[in-house]
């Protein structure tokens, strides 16, 4: 039956978005609660109609050139769309909530609400769309929230560029995502994916075309869910509040890409090829990060590789086919990475905005709650049983385990290095005797930002056990192998974390220095060559049409002919009065012959 | 017999005998000279059709006798005003040669 | 017998007329002009076209030619010497003229009435002075005095146009 949940709940983010801009731009308290207003009315109806059954919403056409092109504006609410739904808005509010004590002092107050409805607003849009155009639209609104929230500071330089290079960079992923959509709509004539499913038999015949689609598609999840090679900008959009970074690059926009692959699955799935692909990608994606994120020393930092590290986990998951395992460690992930995040938020603010965790350290004894929770999502992160992280991890290994047996080898030494370097922050930053001043004197974080934590450090620890997952998700299926991957996975976390604590129990400073890591393989370097290398070349040719084609060609060859023939003609204005008198009766003999003899 | 094509084709070549006159001597007295021929040829030709073109009453057609009268008369004013020209023209470049009275060129 | 009047003064005419455009000497081309005016005044009588053949003697040949000699005498014009004659712009006028005369040939050749001998005349043409003159006086009186402005107008441009400046 068709019903105002679905509307209520996308549109009240943009009404609470429009009515900050408009509006209460001037009281910072006010917007604040309108933001988190909309916010906790966008999940209450979220939960209703995750609790209801047989809600749908009416579909409206946008654009409909009949049997051409139809663009409908309508909604999909299945189980996935409904438990996404109910995940976005849940860990949105929550962040909502936190943002209101982590932002207190910031003069911005205002203008970061309003676009974080607006991320809101976008990001409950790509949930909910059933068509690639609206998936699409609602994909570049996220984009630019996101470039708006990244660089919420942006009177500091490196805040500006950070926001830059983030919407460049999964631009570039976008274009291929468009060129992929084309793809899909030439073949199948729409692009509703309803439609398009039974209509896919007419393009498996030529897997040259699908793989290219597919490829194409799985460019936009390539720039929005940062893999390699267009994983530059995560790293660097850590200059945004801790808040943004957890919502967004932690749980949610970065799992669009995902949650992308998962709703065009049958399309991915059609081709062997694509899925080969992806699955490495995501495979080189995780090793890649989890090899940098050794060497970071920047609290946030490690945060953000390991981030692109679980989302390598879930792109891995999606080319194994297997979208039940990517959707569990989705959910499991935005848990446990934004308790992360706001836990690490909840430090950076204690110290004073302090990152780096070389200055830190002994916090266990003077922020609890922060390190009780924090532990819970590293826990959860490295794998460890009974927490969440465990269970979707599992996952995921078990079908590598299955299915392609090289993947899974990396896969486990990703296992090895994350426990590696999450215990290592752990360590550095909680025990041990505090390395610096402000380490020393600081305090618990305010009730505001540590009930969050808490909310999420229960859902991190839970979220796993399948009598709870089970409502939201379609677990993967366990199979006869079910001990022996688990048993391997176990044996990785454990050396992980005991090197870990072994080379990093109070120490004063950082080991090692592997310059490769540390340098993110020079990727930065690489693709600010490729670009000026680029523009160098394209700037020359520029400036020979410009010289050569335009200036001396057009213009000058214009000028110049004009000239010329005026040259030649002047020459018949001589000034002899007989040569105008010859040409007088040439003309009238010509006349004459004409007029007469015609 | 002497027909009406007779008299027009000796006007057609004594026309053309003026236009190369103007068109070839480089003396402007000449030049004029041929210009009075061409005007005569034309007079010829309209009194041969003024002949040719006989009334009800017996006359020759005296309407186009009196357009020859006007042109001779005009062609007389103009070759005075003409001749007036070239006495200035004489006195101010001290030559009649029409090649030398070139300075409106490009 | 018009037809020998015909002959002999249209030759007349044409051969002076060549003269005059041949001639180097502007007074041998300004008699030759003359002579040829007096051809052309014996075809308009042929013609019975009297008052316009009188009157053909008395302005062109009487007036106008006078005029011609007096300007001639006055610019003490030598005759011109023999100079190198250019080929292309000589042939080219003549080309140009030739191809005129080509022209009116074949027109009147076309024209149903040049083969036409003239109709015969009633036999009071002798008073064409009064008949012209009462057309001249008549129907066209006002181009008649108009003419007479003109002839005005061009005595005083003659004045002044021949004044010579004063230094």
């Amino acid at each position: 039956m068709n019903s105002l949940l679905p509307w209520c709940s996308l549109l009240l983010p943009l009404v609470s978005a429009i009515a900050i801009t408009l509006f209460t731009h001037r009281s910072r308290a006010l917007s604040s609660f309108i933001s988190i207003g909309a916010v906790l009315g966008s999940f209450v109806c979220s939960c209703l109609i995750f609790t209801r059954h047989g809600i749908s919403a009416r579909e409206f056409n946008w654009i409909d050139f009949v049997g051409v092109f139809r663009v409908p504006f309508g909604f999909v609410l299945d189980n996935l769309s409904k438990t996404m739904l109910v995940l976005v808005s849940g860990v949105g509010s929550l962040i909502h909530i936190y943002s209101l004590g982590y932002m207190r002092d910031d003069e911005g107050k205002s203008r970061y609400f309003a676009a974080l409805s607006l991320f809101m607003f976008a990001m409950l849009g790509i949930v909910l769309s059933n068509n690639f155009v609206m998936l699409f639209v609602f994909w570049e609104l996220v984009g630019f929230t996101s470039y708006v929230l990244i660089g919420h500071w942006f009177e500091r330089d490196a805040a500006a560029d950070a926001a830059k290079k983030a919407f460049i960079t999964t631009r570039i992923g976008d274009f291929g995502f468009m060129l992929g959509i084309l793809m899909v709509w030439a073949a199948t004539g729409s692009v509703v994916f309803a439609e398009i499913a039974p209509r896919l038999s007419t393009v498996t015949s030529h897997p040259a075309f699908l793989t290219t689609a597919a490829l194409l598609i799985f460019c936009g999840a390539v720039g929005k869910s940062a893999q390699f090679p267009l994983h530059v900008w995560l790293p660097d959009a850590m200059e945004g509040p801790t808040p943004v970074s957890a919502l967004i690059h932690a749980a949610t926009m970065v799992a669009a890409g995902v949650y992308m692959l998962v709703r065009v699955g049958f399309i991915i799935q059609a081709s062997q090829a694509a899925l080969l692909v992806i699955a490495w990608i995501g495979t080189i994606t995780a090793m890649l990060a989890a090899l940098i994120a050794t060497q970071q020393n920047d609290i946030k930092r490690i945060l953000a590789y390991s981030t692109l590290s679980q989302l390598g986990y879930m792109v891995m998951a999606v080319g194994l086919a297997s979208n039940e395992a990517a959707m569990f460690h989705l959910f499991t992930h935005a848990f446990f990475k934004a308790l992360l995040f706001l836990a690490a938020g909840s430090v950076i603010v204690m110290l004073h905005h302090e990152q780096n965790i070389w200055k830190m350290g002994g916090l266990s004894r003077n922020l609890p709650i922060t390190f009780l929770t924090f532990g819970a999502g590293a826990l959860a992160l490295i794998g460890c049983p009974p927490f969440s992280g465990f269970f979707s991890k599992d996952a995921i290994l078990a079908v590598a385990y299955e299915r392609n047996m090289p993947i899974f080898v990396v896969g486990l030494l990703t296992a090895f290095l994350t426990a590696f370097y999450v215990i290592r922050l752990f360590v550095v930053v909680f025990f041990g005797k505090a390395r610096s001043e402000i380490a020393r004197k600081s305090n618990e974080s305010p009730a505001v930002m540590t009930g969050p934590l808490i909310a999420l450090a229960f859902l991190a620890t839970l979220g796993g056990f399948a009598f709870f997952a089970r409502n939201f998700l379609v677990l993967p299926l366990e199979k006869n192998i079910a001990l022996f991957v688990p048993a391997l996975a176990i044996i990785a976390l454990v050396l992980g974390s005991g090197l870990a604590i072994t080379l990093y129990h109070n120490r004063k400073s950082e080991r090692f220095d592997i310059e490769l890591f540390r340098r993110l393989f020079y990727f930065n370097e690489f693709y600010s060559w490729l670009i000026n290398w680029t523009q160098e070349f394209l700037a020359r040719i520029s400036a020979f049409c410009d010289r050569w084609i335009i200036d001396a060609g057009v213009v000058g060859g214009t000028s110049g002919g004009t000239w010329g023939i005026g040259a030649l003609l002047r020459l018949v204005q001589g000034g002899n009065l007989q040569a105008y008198l010859f040409l007088f009766g040439l003309g009238i003999v010509t006349l004459i012959y004409f007029a007469v003899f015609h | 017999m002497v027909t009406l094509g007779d008299y027009l084709i000796v006007s057609g070549i004594l026309f053309a005998i003026g236009f190369a006159g103007v068109m070839l001597r480089r003396n402007l007295i000449i030049i004029l000279m041929s210009l009075e021929l061409m005007l005569n040829a034309a007079n010829l030709s309209l009194v041969a059709f003024s002949r040719f073109r006989v009334q009800p009453m017996g006359l020759p057609d005296y309407n186009v006798q009196v357009f020859v009268f006007f042109i001779i008369t005009v062609a007389a004013a103009e070759v005075a005003v003409g001749l007036a020209i070239i006495v200035a023209l004489y006195r101010a470049r001290q030559t009649t040669d029409v090649n030398d009275i070139k300075s409106l060129r490009f | 017998m018009s037809a020998f009047f015909f002959w002999t003064f249209s030759l007349l005419m044409l051969v002076f007329g060549v003269a005059v455009v041949i001639n180097r000497n502007p007074v041998a081309s300004a008699l030759s002009l003359v002579v040829s005016f007096l051809g052309l005044a014996g075809l308009f009588m042929s013609l019975d076209a009297y008052f316009i053949g009188i009157i053909q003697v008395l302005v062109y040949a009487g007036a106008v030619m006078v005029l011609f000699l007096f300007i001639i005498m006055l610019l003490d014009l030598r005759a011109e010497e023999r100079r190198r004659v250019s080929w292309l712009p000589l042939f080219g006028g003549c080309a140009v003229a030739l191809a005129l005369l080509v022209q009116i040939f074949y027109v009147i050749r076309n024209l149903k009435s040049a083969h036409q001998t003239f109709p015969p005349l009633a036999k009071s043409t002798f008073d064409d002075v009064r008949n012209v003159g009462l057309l001249l006086f008549g129907n066209y009186n006002l181009p008649f005095q108009i003419i007479g402005v003109l002839v005005l107008v061009a005595t005083i441009g003659v004045v002044l146009l021949s004044k010579r400046q004063p230094r």
